[in-house]
């Protein structure tokens, strides 16, 4: 225990690197996920089809077979599209991370989003039309505010998952609380202590995000209507 | 992309689809047995079991698979006792030790699945039954099991794939999994993604076979209630 206590700073840092690449991805994943459902509800046949390739092969894949691909495959593709011009990058294990589990999860939320959309009310878009409201301006004014509150639980639970995901990526070498915790338990020869510890802060995030997510859906909620 | 290759090593991802079928099949198995009087009690709050069963669900679907993984495989060796013990013949092979960890989680996940299933049969299904002069053992085991693993079908598919995706881990802790075979011919030609590439394509197709056979199995144990709708 006194070891654990020795390291504590340590699988701090690590934690708060598991606790950025979770919310960066996330953050990603809102973005692509939120572009896909834009292509199936308006992106006609072409949209559609990328949309359903693009979902498809991600809940074909395993994440950690995603991520391996991305990291080692990525820096291949980079090498040899930036060849010609002379130039060099190197695609990091946290970012090769950010982008694998950010179209993980975008896949998913793409459902969320759309499920969401089709919860508001087609009178609702109607009236906004009638009004003269187009295009983003509609968007923005009218369907945003109401899908917000229907896909609420949905991003919810993606968020929980995917949080759990990022400790596949402490196999590219990040020193995130996996990979860290890990190799210090070796070290410390208390292996099992340590992997608690790690199972213990995984149980934290989880548990304090469902407290924030709860506090985030009554705030949204209609007042004086219960949540359909 | 080097076809020939991955061609050439077929066989590798062959012994490594077999790896993966194998931890994935018998994960389910030893899972759904815990699973079933787990998922039963937690529906019916049974006093004493349901906290306990309460408290493991949470632990194992509150943490990550592959964190599990490593506190069997890389965790117990910690303590000397199990060293000592008749139990070190299995926990330190790391077969033994991906069972334990994916039949523990699939437990967890099909509990809660159970629970759902059995908390949504309608009181009426288990009324007339009794009142048909079923003992409530009868009532157990005639209605309430096999109507609730019907209902469960559609999230326990969901749970196979998923058991399925997480068995990759197996691969982090050297067993020759289909991911295993991947990662073994991109170490042995120093290729960046021929093997992940194949790994991915054999995922995906085992993928689709599993929602291909829940599919006819939905449509063939839930028509009772697709017809109601």
């Amino acid at each position: 225990m006194e070891k654990l206590i020795e390291y504590s700073p340590l699988l701090a840092r690590g934690a708060l690197v598991t606790i950025a690449l979770a919310l960066i991805a996330l953050a990603l994943a809102t973005l692509l996920g939120g572009l896909a459902a834009a292509a199936r509800i308006a992106g006609g046949r072409l949209g559609q089809g990328v949309v359903l390739v693009y979902t498809s092969i991600v809940r074909g894949v395993p994440d950690l077979v995603m991520i391996l691909l991305i990291y080692f495959g990525g820096q291949r593709l980079l090498n040899l599209s930036l060849a010609p011009f002379g130039l060099q990058a190197s695609l990091s294990p946290f970012w090769a991370g950010v982008i694998a589990i950010g179209i993980i999860y975008g896949a998913y939320l793409a459902e969320t989003f759309r499920g969401a959309y089709m919860t508001v009310p087609r009178g609702q878009i109607e009236a906004g039309q009638s009004l003269g409201l187009r295009g983003l301006a509609l968007v923005w004014n009218v369907i945003l505010p109401q899908l917000v509150r229907f896909a609420l639980p949905g991003y919810g639970n993606v968020w929980q998952v995917l949080v759990k995901s990022t400790a596949v990526v402490s196999v590219i070498g990040l020193s995130d609380l996996v990979g860290l915790a890990n190799d210090a338990g070796k070290t410390a020869r208390e292996p099992f202590i340590f992997l608690s510890a790690v199972m213990l802060v995984y149980l934290a995030i989880t548990w304090v995000s469902s407290n924030a997510l709860g506090m985030l859906e009554r705030r949204v909620a209609l007042k004086g209507h219960h949540a359909r | 992309m080097r076809v020939d290759l991955v061609l050439q090593n077929w066989h590798l991802f062959a012994s490594g689809v077999w790896m993966t079928l194998q931890l994935t099949a018998i994960a389910l198995v030893i899972g759904f047995l815990i699973a079933l009087p787990s998922g039963i009690a937690r529906a019916r709050g049974t006093p004493i079991v349901s906290p306990i069963v309460n408290g493991f669900v949470y632990v194992f679907r509150g943490t990550p698979l592959i964190v599990q993984t490593f506190l069997i495989y890389f965790g117990l060796g910690q303590f000397e006792w199990i060293r000592d013990s008749w139990a070190w013949t299995f926990l330190r092979d790391p077969w033994w030790c991906a069972v334990i960890a994916f039949s523990l989680n699939s437990a967890a996940y099909a509990t809660e699945i159970i629970r759902g299933a059995v908390s949504n049969i309608p009181r009426g299904e288990l009324e007339a039954a009794s009142a048909l002069g079923l003992s409530p053992r009868q009532v157990d085991l005639l209605v309430l099991i096999p109507s609730a693993l019907r209902r469960a079908l559609p999230q326990y598919g969901n749970e196979v794939v998923f058991m399925l995706h997480g068995s990759a881990v197996a691969s982090v802790i050297t067993l020759q999994d289909i991911l295993g075979a991947g990662r073994t011919l991109n170490a042995r030609h120093y290729l960046a993604y021929e093997g992940f590439v194949t790994a991915a394509l054999l995922y995906m197709a085992i993928t689709f076979a599993i929602v291909l056979v829940f599919r006819q199995l939905e449509d063939r144990y839930l028509r009772h209630l697709r017809l109601s709708r």
